[in-house]
Formats: C-alpha cells, structure tokens, sequence
C-alpha cells in the first residue's frame, strides 16, 4: 500500500501553499478535500449561469508576494488587478469617497471635515509605521518566549530589536495599539464620525467584537498590512474571482508532482503510539503517511479528527477554549447592469472600489448588540464591491457580480439553526438595506446567494463561519495562536502539523500560514528549505 | 472655515494660481508638475536662461502655492515661541525670521518663513500643510490660525535688478529694507506686502497680495523692469539656485518627522547644520528642547555639509565615503553644476565626526554618457560658506543692478 510522505487535509489556499512548497522540496504530497471542488474558502463558484461567484473570501492584498514569485503563480495563471475607489454612503444622501491622489483624497477630508485633513495624513503614516513593523513578521514562526533553544531566542532577538528600533514614544504608542479599540485608535486621530466609520469598517469584520472593544485596532492594521506589487494597503481582484489562487497553487503542487484529491472528507487523523501513520476517510478508506498537516482549524483538527486520547487532555480544552465565533454573513449577487447610487456625482468611478453603507460609529456597536442578541444587524456594516467592473471574465457581457461582506450575523439565531425562511430574512434585510441608496437595484437582481456563517461552516468547515479560522484577538495571537504548545506549527503528536489561519500569522488570504508550516516540517526532516524568507521593505 | 467643495470637486483635481494665465503666455515647452494643489512650472523655455534671470536680472516665481497659515490674538508671541526653537521675542513687528519647528524628539518637522506683521499677529509660510500642527499646540494659547494658502497669491522676485525694479514700480523706500524686513506699501485694490527674502542666496523679494491684485502686479512689474531683462522661471532654474546658495529643501535633503515612517530617517535641526535656530536658553520651553538639550550635549548622529566637488560630474545620489574605496560615511542630497559660483556642488550628510569644515570626503559618481554609465571618484572638500553668497543679498540700500 503506497504510503506518502505527507498528507495535508484541505485544499484551502494555506494548504494547497503548504503541499506545493513541500513537494517543491521533493516530497511525495497528497492533498485530500472533503468537497467535489478545490480552494476551500479561496474560489470562484459557478452557481448562476455563466457567472462565477468569489463566494466566500473575494479579494487579494494580504497574499504574500515571495510565495507568488516562488511558486510561479504567474506561469500558473494567476494575475492580480489591483483597483482604486469605494465611498462610504451617508444617511443624509452624501458620500465619503476614497480616491488614489493624495490632493483630491485631502480635498474629499476637507469637504466633510476641514480639521481631519492633515490627521489623515498622520494616520496613513501611523499605519505604515505599524505595517512596517509586523509585515517582516509574517513569513516568520513565532518564537516561543519560554524556550531556551537558540532558534527561539534568535527570533526573540529580533523581534526585541526591531521593538527598540521603534523609538521610545513609538514604543508607547504600539502598545497601546495592540490592546486598544479601533474606536479609541481612530478618536486620536479623527473628529468626524463619518471618516472613523468609513475607516473602521476593517477593523470589525469577521470580529466577534464591536468598534468600542479593546483589540479591535489591531483587526484593523490587520487588513492594512498587505500590498498589491509593493503598495502598501492596496486590494486587488485576482482576475478570474479567486478561485484564481487556488487554482494557481494547485498547478504549482501538481508541477512539483503533488497530487490532490477530492470527494476525500477526513474522518480521523490516525495515530500509533504518539505519531500519526495518516489519515482515515469518512468513506473507511485509509491512506498512511508519515506525516499530516491539518489545514483545517484548530477546534475542528482536535475536537473533530482526533480522538480525544491522543490530543491528549491539555489540547482539547485549549480546543474548546479557543475562539471562533461566527460574526458575519455573506450576500453573492448576480445582478443585469450597474446599479446607480444616488449620492455618487455622474461620471463618478468610485464604485469600482470597495463600499459601505454604515456612516457613525454608533450603528456600528449597535449592530454589535444586535448579534450579542443572537439576531442580526438591523443596520449592517456592509463590505460591498462589483470585481466585474475591473475583471470581465466573472459576468456575461453587460452583466455583473456583486459580492456583499456582512457584518454583524449570528451562528445561530436566538440559538436555532439557520433554515431557508431564516436566510431569505436575512437576505431580504441587506438587499432593502441597499436598496436604500440605489433606486434601480432590486430590479437589477438576478439571482443572490444568502451565507450565513453557520452556511459556510456546514459547507467548507470554518467553525460557525470565522473567516479567521478563530479570531484575531491579541491572546490568540502570535506564539499564542491558535494556542500554547502549538503556535509552531506543531500538533500534539509527532508528525502532526497545522497549516491553515488558525496558526500565526492569522486569517485572510494570506498563504503565510501554509508557508511557515512547511518550513518547520522540512527543518523536522532536515531537507533544505523551499520556503523563502520575506523580502523586506527597507 | 466651512468647505465650499462640491460631491465632484475631483472633476477638477487641480488648482491653477491667479498668475497662472500671466505664466503661461511665456510658456514654450509646456512642462508643469503638481505643488500641492496647484500646478506649477518646472521649465517654461529653457533651464539655464531662466537660471540666468536670477542671477543676472530679475526672476519671477510664483510661490502662491506655499502652505500659508495667518496666526493672531493676544497669544500670538507666546505661541511662536512655544511652536518654534528660535527665540521670537527678537522678531520684531516688520521682521520676518526663518526658522525649523521640531517635534517632541528634537526632530524636524518642516522649516519656513514666520513673517510678523502686527504686534499680535504671524504669517507662518511653509513647504508642507501644518494646519494639525497649529491645531495641536494651540492649546492654551488665546489665539485665532486660519490656512490662507488660497487668500494670498504670492511671487518671489529674485535678481540684482529687483530693488531697481520695485522702485521704478513706485515702492518708495524699498531700498532701505533691510534683509528679512517686510513692509506694506499701497497698491490700487489695497496695500500689498513686500518682504526682502528669498530661497535664492540673492538680493531678492517676495511679494503678497489678494488674488485679484495678482495680475495687476504682475503687469506693473513687467512694466517697471521692461528694460531689464525680467522674466518668469521654473522650479528646474530654482532649484540651482537653492543649492548653489547651500539652501535645503523638506523631501529631498530631509525627511519631515510626522511623514517620516523609519526610525532614524529623520533629523534634528543640529543635523541639518541649523543649529544656530535653536535657543534652548530664550527662557520659555518649546517643542523638542529637552530632546535637543540632550543632542547638545551628547552629539549628533549627523553633519549636513556643503561639498565642493572635484570636476564636473554631479555628484547625484552619490555614496559618501571616508577615502577612496573607503568606509561608508554618509549620502548626497542635492546637486548643481553652480553657473555662477563655478563650482560642482552637492549638499550631503555625513556621519559624526567626519565632514568639519576644511575636511575632505569622497564621493563615488555614477554617470551616463550617452546611455553608457561612467564611474569616478571625486575629492569633495567641505566648505564652510554657500558656494554662492554675494555682498548684494545683503547689502542696503541695494545697488541698481
């Protein structure tokens, strides 16, 4: 029976990173995915006609470049189309527009609020600061601070220098960032409440916590830090929706001869005396492998595919313990034309950017309360874009893709189950809330596809929908996520592995997390390593 | 001030300045850059003619895209003084001082012109916005700041031939302003003000007036010097001047410290060879003097140096180094072949102790000929003066030409 050296359970983009790098490096890889397509949360769906939906995530920033570059993507197929724009609608008929040029940017500050025009520009570089200090930090295993090995005190050392390379009141000021709400980070910076809500949108989506929770700064950095060809901050659509990556990492994977298969939804990870020997399919079929990496989150690798004796005690309550609420909900729109909005001047471009529809920060803790409720918000942070203004292969000629973020949104409702009475509800909410500020477009609507989180969780597995795969609080974090004693990547038993967002650094489509983690196992098998190091900005 | 800005002011995402129109009727060669809002000249025929302007005759630049801020109130001085190292106790009402402001860390945020023109009241003009920056240290001042960029248009009139002009135009008693004297004379639609500075090392004047006033002025000076070779220049002819005349400019030989991201990009006046600015003894605190003090007292990390370059290739971004093939010591700023002064200059930074005056330094120069990149290494000897800095900037009365 052919034994391979590694088997990696889902074929999340984190995943399929982690297989390809290692079968750059050799290895003999197989990629197994529960569902009949590949990418996990990283696709494009064709569930309309001729349309393809990027149906759960839906943008590229975060996605590290040297893994680009390293894996061929380009020669894979995969191009990313950065795009300029996106407003946040007012109440009162008016927008607040995001614009490219620096000028009309500070002009745009001036017409809502003329004292928040130069704080603009401290905020940007406030932010590149931070950006500047974790960005190296990402490509790199967090050190475990109770460990005397030289590997670990190495990276201490070099997080402590670039700590000191702050500058003392830069020093103050980071700590703070890291504990403090976005709502406190942003009052240091802005009066006016419609430019701290068009700029906390980032900080509290997929977050169980409202704008005035301490932490939520950091969620906001979070989606800032990436770049698209070196800007800093920039998003992009991955032409092709982005099933693009996935299907891009999996052609690296299969050129360095990795296999994947589908329709192979893991029932147990197997172990024998303290060491995996492989996996067990939910259709009895057993594959061994020396080793297996668990791209699937932290909850559902030890409280789902491993018995609880060989998780061992400690684990599975750091399992139990470990965050990963549902929060958000997610809308994909086929629509027959461009809905016009009524606050945006003719001629405008903007809507080929990101838009929002939550203007003050109130409505935001608001919406917040709602789902601490177990409901919905009434009034949702909405994370809207059409990506085919920019690509023209998601839509039909004439025809457009909207994907709709929303946030707040339960797991539950009042503790029942999601049902299609429930979704269409919930649906119905975001639409008329669109509809608010476009006249034209329920008509325009074709066919929408309603997500909730519990939706996402049954269908690719992220526990109660997180789109983190477990929150980005600060004690889940770094050497602490997902929690002690596996923040390297390591599982509790020998040749066990973690790749997916659970792990450092975190969510979004980042790819970092599968990178680092085939780095460890090819430094546990002494084989030279395939994943490179970050490029630096400097 | 409430915005006046329509939901689609960025149809039009450039401001054009009230001299715009008089510029452009001696525009050529259509080469205009961004200068914050505004659009601005960079060549209108050719670099080295209107170099020559400067120098020789009489330049116009139009500077009414300069960040422009009127301060007034009872506080007035004591808000100076807070905001800046210099002491302005000593400014005078019809002085104007250049100056650096700094942040808490000793650090400089921009430099600029403060004029005084009331007892109670500033005018604070500057390379960057600085609106924040008032609004931030204006706590407990009785003060009233306002940004009057777009209220005040603005030339600099540069040349030995300047004083000349004015008087001819009927300024009376404008040969006996001083260097960093300003004045208000009448002018039809209102008085106007003249001030005897300049980003040029030269005899030169800046002159500010209400938008509606611009062209008028603009034809009474055409007027006035119309036998004396005057004309409009670029910001390519000016900024030879500025490094000929060992002036520095914020973004190219330093980086401002509230934009500056990397710890250690930014510089303390000391570093930028200003440290006769600061007057940590004027009796009252000010931003980034106990920062400063400190810097006093323990050294710089940097010395900004004015180098005569050997030969006649610039030395553009050039590497510093301690002897030939030697150790790294530090980086060009700015260049300029100098036409005037004759001499090849750059403006640098070296690290401490090297680069005192006398000292000599190396630079590794990088340049093409046609498409082929040459390198060479030149001697650079740290001057202690600008290489151009004439008795006629400061001599009053001036001379006619």
């Amino acid at each position: 029976m052919k034994k391979y050296d590694v088997i990696v359970i889902g074929s999340g983009h984190n995943g399929l990173t982690n297989g390809a790098f290692l079968a750059k490096a050799g290895l003999d890889v197989l990629v197994v995915e529960k569902n009949d397509y590949i990418g996990g949360a990283t696709v494009s769906r064709n569930l309309h006609k001729d349309w393809k939906y990027s149906n759960c995530s839906y943008l590229a920033s975060l996605f590290r470049p040297e893994i680009y570059r390293h894996l061929n993507l380009a020669k894979h197929g995969l191009q990313v189309v950065t795009y300029n724009g996106g407003f946040t609608l007012t109440d009162s008929g008016d927008y607040l527009g995001s614009f490219s040029d620096h000028e009309v940017m500070r002009r745009e500050i001036r017409r809502h609020s003329p004292v928040d025009v130069d704080a603009y520009d401290r905020y940007y570089h406030q932010m590149a600061k931070w950006c500047r200090f974790i960005r190296p930090l990402l490509l790199r295993t967090p050190p475990d601070p109770t460990s005397f090995k030289p590997r670990d005190l190495d990276e201490l050392k070099f997080l402590g220098k670039k700590f000191f390379d702050l500058g003392q009141r830069d020093l103050y000021d980071f700590m703070k960032f890291f504990t403090v709400s976005v709502g406190d980070f942003l009052d240091e910076f802005f009066d006016s409440d419609l430019i701290k809500a068009h700029k906390a949108g980032s900080a509290v989506v997929g977050t169980n916590l409202g704008p005035r929770s301490p932490g939520t700064a950091y969620v906001l950095l979070h989606h800032y830090m990436g770049d698209v060809d070196g800007a800093v901050g920039a998003w992009g659509f991955p032409r092709g929706g982005m099933g693009a990556i996935s299907g891009a990492l999996a052609g690296a994977l299969q050129e360095h001869g990795g296999e994947i298969r589908i329709n192979a939804g893991v029932d147990k990870i197997m172990v024998k005396r303290g060491k995996v020997t492989g996996v067990r399919l939910e259709n009895g079929e057993e594959i061994l492998a020396d080793r297996v990496v668990s791209n699937v989150d932290a909850k559902k690798t030890f409280l789902g595919l491993m018995e609880p004796e060989d998780a061992g005690e400690k684990v599975v309550k750091a399992a139990k313990r470990y965050k990963s609420r549902g929060s958000s909900g997610k809308l994909n729109i086929a629509l027959n034309g461009v809905p016009e909005f009524t606050a945006l001047p003719k001629g405008s471009e903007l809507i080929k950017g990101d838009f929002h529809i939550v203007d003050n920060m109130e409505a935001y803790e608001r919406g917040y309360d709602e789902w601490k409720d177990g409901m919905w918000s009434t009034n949702p942070y909405l994370d809207i874009l059409i990506p085919t203004l920019t690509d023209p292969t998601m839509a039909p000629p004439g025809k457009h893709f909207m994907t709709c973020f929303v946030q707040y949104c339960p797991s539950k409702v009042k503790g029942q189950d999601w049902n299609a009475d429930l979704l269409k509800k919930f649906g119905d909410n975001v639409i008329d809330s669109i509809a608010k500020y476009s006249p034209n477009f329920k008509d325009l609507i074709e066919h929408v596809e309603i997500r909730s989180g519990q939706v996402i969780d049954n269908e690719i597995g992220l526990t109660e929908g997180n789109i983190f795969q477990g929150e980005l609080s600060l004690n889940q974090l770094m050497f602490n996520r997902p929690f002690h004693g596996c923040a390297q990547y390591r599982g509790p038993v020998n040749g066990l592995y973690l790749s997916g967002s659970t792990t450092h650094p975190g969510g979004g489509v980042m790819g970092a997390p599968g990178a680092n983690s085939a780095r460890e196992i090819l430094m546990d098998m002494k084989i030279s390593t395939t994943v490179p190091e970050d490029e630096g900005d400097d | 001030m409430t915005s006046q800005l329509k939901p689609d002011h960025w149809r039009s995402a450039v401001k054009y300045s009230p001299f715009y129109n008089k510029i452009k009727e001696h525009d050529y060669v259509n080469e205009w850059h961004r200068w914050a809002e505004y659009t601005t000249a960079t060549v209108l025929e050719d670099t080295t003619i209107e170099y020559f302007a400067i120098r020789n005759s009489a330049s116009i630049f139009d500077i009414t895209p300069m960040s422009k801020y009127r301060i007034k109130g009872p506080d007035a001085l004591d808000f100076m003084n807070r905001l800046l190292p210099r002491d302005m106790t000593k400014i005078r009402v019809g002085r104007v001082a250049y100056t650096v402001w700094c942040d808490d860390e000793g650090m400089v945020l921009d430099d600029g012109t403060v004029f005084r023109v009331a007892k109670n009241e500033y005018l604070l003009c500057a390379q960057e916005r600085q609106m924040e920056i008032l609004r931030r240290n204006s706590v407990g001042f009785d003060i009233e700041y306002s940004e009057v960029t777009d209220e005040i248009a603005a030339i600099s009139f540069q040349g030995p031939c300047t004083c000349k002009i004015l008087k001819n135009m009927g300024f009376e008693g404008v040969e006996n302003m001083k260097m960093f004297d300003l004045r208000f004379f009448d002018f039809p639609g209102g008085e106007i003000m003249i001030s005897r500075t300049g980003y040029t090392g030269d005899l030169g004047y800046e002159i500010w007036t209400k938008n509606d006033q611009a062209e008028l002025l603009w034809d009474s000076i055409y007027e006035g010097g119309k036998d004396y070779a005057i004309r409009p220049i670029g910001g390519n002819a000016l900024e030879i001047a500025r490094v000929e005349a060992g002036l520095i400019a914020a973004h190219v030989d330093f980086s401002p410290a509230n934009e500056t991201v990397r710890p250690g990009h930014a510089k303390s006046p000391y570093e930028l060879g200003l440290g006769w600015l600061v007057k940590p003894d004027k009796g009252v605190a000010f931003n980034g003097r106990r920062a400063l003090i400190k810097e006093k007292e323990k050294g710089s990390r940097y010395r900004f140096v004015k180098l005569d370059v050997e030969g006649n290739k610039t030395a553009c971004n050039a590497y510093l180094f301690d002897k030939e093939n030697g150790k790294t010591i530090g980086h060009v700023s700015s260049t300029a072949w100098a036409p005037s002064a004759k001499t090849n200059v750059a403006l640098g930074f070296v690290d401490m102790p090297y680069g005192e005056v006398g000292d000599t330094v190396w630079a590794e120069i990088y340049y093409q000929k046609e498409l082929k990149w040459n390198k060479r290494w030149a001697k650079c000897k740290v001057m202690k003066d600008p290489a151009w800095n004439p008795p006629r900037k400061t001599l009053t009365p001036p001379a006619d030409f």
